[in-house]
């Protein structure tokens, strides 16, 4: 995956300017409250949901188990069909084939579909570095190109902005990129999305080469799947001569009947649809129908690292319909930003440090980024018990290095419980000193991380098991 | 019936009087309470620290305490839940069968006091009195790992003189999850705010769930601010009656030092 952002601190300290940001704060909250509320409804008309969201976790553990085979299928199939297949190991190998691809053709701008596989790659950065300009073209996406920014949600990822500020970016660099924003544009949504229409179409029109990602790959028959509100991304698909797409391993699905699982998980949980707009399904090239020539690179870039984790490969079913986010408490408050990745959120808490590794700061701060409140789970339709593998990340983060004050502290209190002797003395103790124990606790560490925000409780005068061995009338409450 | 009371460290240290009403509460009904001295902690703050290794001579100390009681019962739905979730995964990677096995015998018989009332002794009113308006918080852990469903607010609606309010945005988290609250101070204490705000809003004079680790942070907040509503354990409710509303009765304390 590609590295972390650059200055990137970790995850307490991100989120903490997020939470002064009251703009922020309102936006996120407006935003993901109206989709959390829409995907419950959506969720609640039908009454196999529990099945079908059973039905979605076995059949991408059953894929994930037999990965190597359904790989190998999907790529006769697809070159059968008349696309080419390209395994790349990590994100160089996949930036280096894309641009290859691209350069061979002799053009120096691509149309992109929204995709998590090239954002995780960092496929614009690589392409601009060698000469090539990846124009964004699902709407949210565009904003953020437009506006230097960081994408901070997986479906939305202009979630944090509101519609005034999207006019701003409009006005101000739309024409840099192409077609300028209308004179006198004001910001109705209406009129903001007319005038992206405006600027893409020209971009689609004059195209040679996209890229894209893909939701789903049906390995019977090489199919690739994209599933979008907007429509754009069908254009990118089929006026084009050439297709690059990336798509990560586990996107991969055995049959069309396996497919229609997820067509019924997927814009329920993500957009709150009965059905999205666009479903479009492409197999190889067809003589005088959508792109010429088709390439699919196949992207591992830590996935099988993940799927050699008995805990931990239960992330791989993720259909990235982005339902955890929205319900998230902690992503609420503190952004997408703050997770420093293209992955936010309580997917991003799991994905990014399996993915990077927990060795930066952020990364090993992300398995904490969570309450453990356990909402994720209840609304991730392919039942990826998140809170399940943030505690076995943050085991992994404190077996590393570091740590020193806290585990000793844990040591000595785990070396406490376990004898009951241990655990009578000291909270006598505490009892004893009670009358000198302050409700704020000044010094650095989790006393003053407490204390900043929250009284400390009051000791009682006596705890319970030293009332219960002096209660005289036992069995009674006279 | 023989009850094992598994108090909680939090409790046993913190909150007696929340052990107190459990206590008159489950002698009321007829239970035959005892509180082992030998139990301590169920591991969940080394478990969801990142420190599971260290929770394996609790889970065995919680296995063999509570091995002899017809009923094991706590009042707290997040230990509840980790003895419930976690001390089987615990004991399976202790690779000792013996511990595995003590663990599955004490297991089933674990439950949540709200449980233990509804579901074992099935009763869902149980004769207290507590004559104010109050707004039931339902915490992440009662709600989505012990599954206590409507049981709490059942019970609740059948206290006489009480008055339940509804909670806006309940089933969110309040910002408390253990060292959450210390490791990301600023989030969690803006997930608090927001709760805070929306039990004010409802006019409830007590805020009331069934885990005093989330109302510590909750009350924490609150007597920092000096705010008018007070948190208080479902079990203190659910003790008080109209001959002794305040548990003069059952929580008498510092009589023994
Ligand atoms: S983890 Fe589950 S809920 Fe979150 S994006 Fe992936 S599939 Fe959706």
């Amino acid at each position: 995956m590609n590295a972390v952002p650059l200055g990137m601190p970790a995850f307490p300290a991100a989120a903490r300017d997020a939470t002064r940001n009251t703009t922020l704060r309102r936006n996120l909250r407006h935003a993901t409250h109206t989709i959390r509320d829409r995907r419950a409804a959506a969720v609640a008309e039908l009454d196999d949901w529990a099945g079908l969201r059973a039905a979605g976790a076995a059949v991408k553990d059953q894929t994930l188990r037999h990965l190597d085979h359904y790989l190998e299928q999907a790529e006769a199939a697809v070159t059968a069909a008349g696309g080419q297949v390209h395994w790349a190991a990590d994100a160089d190998e996949a930036n280096r084939i894309v641009a290859d691809l691209v350069r061979a053709t002799g053009e120096t701008e691509v149309v992109k579909i929204k995709s998590m596989a090239t954002q995780e790659i960092g496929l614009n950065e690589a392409l601009a570095e060698v000469g090539i300009t990846a124009y964004e073209t699902d709407l949210a996406e565009l904003i953020v190109q437009l506006g230097e920014d960081r994408p901070s949600h997986i479906l939305v990822p202009a979630i944090h902005r509101n519609r005034t500020e999207i006019r701003d970016i409009f006005r101000k660099t739309m024409g840099e990129w192409g077609i300028p924003a209308p004179e006198g544009m004001s910001d109705e949504p209406r009129e903001l999305a007319e005038a992206a229409r405006l600027h893409l179409r020209e971009k689609f029109l004059r195209a040679k080469v996209a890229v894209s990602g893909a939701n789903f790959l049906v390995a019977e028959t090489g199919t690739l799947v994209v599933v979008e509100s907007e429509g754009n991304g069908r254009m990118c698909l089929t006026l084009p001569e050439t297709l690059i797409s990336v798509v990560g391993i586990e996107k991969v699905v055995p049959t069309w009947r396996d497919l229609e699982v997820f067509l019924q998980l997927l814009p329920r949980s993500s957009t709150a649809e009965r059905m999205n707009p666009y479903t479009s399904t492409w197999t190889g090239v067809t003589d005088g129908d959508g792109p010429r020539e088709f390439h699919l690179v196949l992207l591992d870039n830590g996935r099988t690292k993940i799927l050699a984790d008995e805990v931990g490969r239960q992330t791989l079913r993720c259909i990235r319909c982005s339902a955890c986010l929205n319900v998230c408490p902690v992503y609420e408050r503190a952004g997408g930003h703050a997770y420093g990745s293209v992955y936010p959120g309580p997917i991003g808490a799991i994905l990014t440090p399996q993915l990077r590794g927990t060795t930066s700061e952020i990364d090993a701060s992300l398995p904490y980024a969570s309450s453990l409140c356990g909402a994720c789970y209840e609304v991730c339709p392919v039942a990826i018990d998140i809170p399940e593998v943030l505690v076995h990340l943050r085991e992994k983060v404190t077996e590393q290095r570091g740590h020193v004050v806290e585990r000793a502290a844990l040591r000595a209190a785990g070396w406490v419980m376990r004898d009951p002797k241990r655990y009578t003395a000291l909270q006598r103790a505490a009892v004893r000193t009670r009358a000198v124990h302050p409700r704020k606790v000044p010094l650095p560490g989790w006393g003053k991380a407490w204390s900043a925000t929250r009284d400390l409780p009051a000791l009682p005068a006596e705890s319970f098991r030293t009332w219960w061995q002096h209660r005289d009338t036992p069995g009674g409450t006279t | 019936m023989r009850v094992g009371l598994f108090l909680t460290c939090v409790n046993d240290t913190l909150y007696p009087r929340t052990g107190q009403a459990t206590v008159a509460l489950l002698e009321r009904l007829g239970c035959d309470v005892d509180f082992p001295l030998a139990q301590t902690c169920c591991g969940q703050m080394h478990w969801n620290t990142g420190y599971g290794r260290q929770v394996e001579p609790l889970v065995r100390g919680f296995a063999e305490t509570f091995a002899g009681y017809d009923a094991v019962v706590t009042p707290s739905g997040s230990c509840g839940a980790m003895i419930r979730d976690n001390h089987p995964r615990a004991a399976a990677r202790s690779g000792d069968p013996g511990l595995a096995d003590a663990v599955a015998q004490v297991m089933p018989k674990v439950y949540e006091l709200t449980e233990f009332l509804v579901d074992v002794l099935q009763v869902t009113d149980v004769g207290a009195y507590f004559p104010h308006r109050v707004a039931y918080h339902p915490t992440c852990h009662s709600l989505r790992l012990m599954r206590l469903g409507d049981r709490p607010t059942t019970l609740l609606r059948n206290v006489r003189g009480l008055e339940l309010v509804d909670l806006p945005g309940a089933e969110e988290c309040c910002g408390f999850g253990g060292t959450f609250a210390v490791k990301n101070p600023d989030v969690s204490a803006a997930m608090g705010a927001d709760k805070l705000r929306n039990a004010e809003s409802t006019g409830a004079d007590v805020l009331c769930a069934a885990d005093n680790s989330c109302l510590m942070h909750l009350g924490g907040m609150i007597s920092r601010r000096k705010g008018a509503i007070r948190t208080l354990h479902i079990a203190e409710i659910l003790a008080a009656t109209e001959t002794d509303p305040e548990g003069a009765m059952w929580a008498r304390t510092g009589a023994h030092r």
